[in-house]
């Protein structure tokens, strides 16, 4: 197996990173020509990194439900109307009084896709399949899809499962072929 | 509905990967042409909007970094976000600040310098436009990856195969090579194509939009002010500009993008167009080709073709010169290059270019209606504008 796309990445970002440091040692200046075009290219002297806290507290009990292995949606007690992603305010009524409930986690695959190319923050993982279900419910659920790509086919029956994601080690659902 | 706006000046930028440039400098490249064009001065400009979906390039505010390099201070300005769809939104905002008598004269410049950030990254940055948190965070989509879905499942409804989504490809490349603005100009075949590298299966690297560099430039003026400074002025006959949701999970089919249908609605609507066919009033189309599939998308979102048979338009070559519709004869996306913010205005300056008559002979459309047609869709099919163009001034 070759190198991994973070390998390949980092190593990219520290060849860059070394070149600019002996450059800027002997003129002063972290200026370097472009590999293809020559073009003067001024590095970044300063660097950002985004680390987000997004707020999670309304939609706590979908994380309760995710400990206990279920998956859970939202339901507004007076439309009806079933919520996945869970949503505790209801824009139809304007109403913030939904129910918990737990979904079937049954469906059928709509469709997939693998991805090869990866952002920076997934290029530690392997190819991985992601796919969109129809749930018996009538809503979707988007997420990897479990097994070889080659085997998966659109219509086919498929259910979600809590899993724990490596390397991050955190909970979360998988779709996964039930034929 | 307020006054009729046309378009009297335009400028676009060479698209690429334009280490040559700053972010200012390259968005001058367009600002300058377009006031040339326009025979007008920065004096003359009231009100200035700026589309720049940014994040991989180092300026957090460029409405005033390009502001105050291109001499257009003190004038009012913002920017503007809708995603791959930014520059529409611009024109849109440009067109309505001089419909609603609030300004004679405004310029729209879309922008975008990609290339100052490490390729991993803008992948990070362009896989987080849809949902972060709920279909980025867990399951890290890219954006060929959203569109993948889509192609999967377009591909599996109507028996579409790759080598039909590499002949958009095929043709695109074949106007891109025509076009001395274009990334690409060099033409592929479908071999080539399929010979390419998965990015996001089914898609292969040739399926998709390139990162660039590049800006676009529009300036709009009332009637009377039109009227003073061009013979051809081009005026924008409707935009129609709708959204959908944010997670893919809340759609309901993947084979069509409902933001698109509903633009192109409105925007027929408005401008007097038939919506079950299209084609006989519009002479050119610009669509938002950010992959082969959203070409194929578009053609059937825009009434072209009916549903399962945009893949029949490309087999048959319907969309080249002579064909049904010319569509992208700039390149599209795919070989012109999609610097995100300025797809948008980049499509509204080629198509006045296209109705003046004035691109390369090798990829001019003949006009004889006088209406352009231009669809840009934000994110996957998150934000969508069909914007209407026409050589002769609504009749209202």
């Amino acid at each position: 197996m070759s190198k991994s796309q973070k390998e390949m990445m980092e190593e990219a970002l520290k060849q860059l990173r070394v070149f600019v440091e002996s450059i800027k040692k002997s003129t002063g200046l972290p200026i370097v020509p472009d590999q293809k075009s020559g073009a003067a290219l001024w590095y970044d002297q300063r660097e950002i990194t985004n680390k987000y806290l997004v707020s999670v507290d309304r939609i706590r009990p979908f994380y309760d439900g995710l400990m206990d292995g279920k998956l859970m949606a939202t339901k507004c007690k007076h439309c009806g109307q079933l919520y996945f992603p869970p949503q505790v305010d209801c824009p139809k009524c304007r109403k913030s009084d939904v129910e918990w409930v737990e979904l079937s986690g049954e469906g059928e695959l709509v469709t997939y896709t693998v991805i090869n190319i990866k952002p920076a923050s997934f290029a530690h993982y392997p190819d991985y399949t992601v796919g969109i279900a129809r749930l018996k419910e009538g809503i979707n659920v988007t997420a990897w899809v479990r097994g070889e790509p080659e085997k998966l086919r659109i219509g086919m029956r498929v259910k979600i499962e809590v899993v724990r994601r490596k390397p991050e080690g955190y909970l979360t659902y998988e779709i996964v072929p039930a034929e | 509905m307020g006054r009729q706006v046309a378009i009297v000046g335009v400028g676009h930028s060479k698209f690429g990967t334009r280490h040559d440039v700053n972010m200012a400098e390259l968005a001058w490249e367009s600002i300058r042409q377009a006031l040339d064009d326009a025979g007008v001065g920065q004096e003359d400009i009231e009100y200035f909007v700026v589309s720049n979906a940014g994040g991989w390039s180092s300026e957090p505010l460029p409405a005033v970094v390009i502001g105050e390099y291109a001499g257009l201070n003190p004038k009012g300005t913002v920017r503007v976000e809708a995603a791959c769809a930014s520059g529409s939104a611009a024109l849109k905002l440009a067109h309505d600040i001089v419909a609603s008598g609030q300004a004679d004269i405004v310029l729209a410049v879309g922008i975008e310098k990609m290339n100052e950030s490490p390729t991993p990254t803008v992948v990070e940055y362009i896989g987080r436009a849809g949902n972060f948190f709920w279909e980025f965070q867990n399951f890290g989509l890219t954006f060929p990856g959203y569109y993948a879905l889509y192609a999967t499942a377009y591909m599996h409804r109507y028996g579409a195969t790759e080598e039909d989504l590499c002949r958009v490809a095929v043709k695109n490349h074949y106007y891109g090579a025509r076009n001395p603005k274009a990334q690409f100009q060099r033409e592929i075949t479908v071999e080539a194509c399929m010979g390419s590298r998965y990015v996001a299966w089914p898609l292969k690297l040739f399926d998709c939009s390139p990162i660039t560099d590049g800006s676009a430039a529009v300036i709009v003026a009332s009637e009377e002010i039109a009227r003073k400074l061009t013979d051809t002025p081009v005026w924008i006959r409707a935009i129609g500009a709708a959204s959908d949701t944010s997670n893919l999970s809340k759609r309901t089919d993947f084979t069509s993008l409902r933001a698109a249908v509903e633009a192109a609605r409105m925007a027929y609507k408005k401008a007097g167009i038939d919506p079950e066919n299209p084609v006989k009033h519009i002479d050119v189309a610009e669509v938002h080709d950010c992959f082969t599939i959203a070409e194929i998308l578009a053609y059937e979102d825009l009434g072209f073709a009916r549903r399962g048979e945009g893949v029949k338009l490309v087999r048959e070559e319907q969309t080249y010169i002579g064909g049904l519709i010319p569509v992208n004869l700039s390149g599209g996306l795919k070989a012109k290059g999609h610097p995100i913010a300025a797809t948008g205005v980049s499509m509204a300056a080629e198509l006045a270019r296209q109705l003046r008559q004035e691109v390369e002979k090798e990829r001019q459309a003949p006009i004889n209606k006088g209406v352009a047609l231009a669809h840009n869709v934000g994110g996957t099919g998150h934000y969508a504008y069909v914007t209407i163009l026409s050589l002769e001034k609504p009749s209202k």
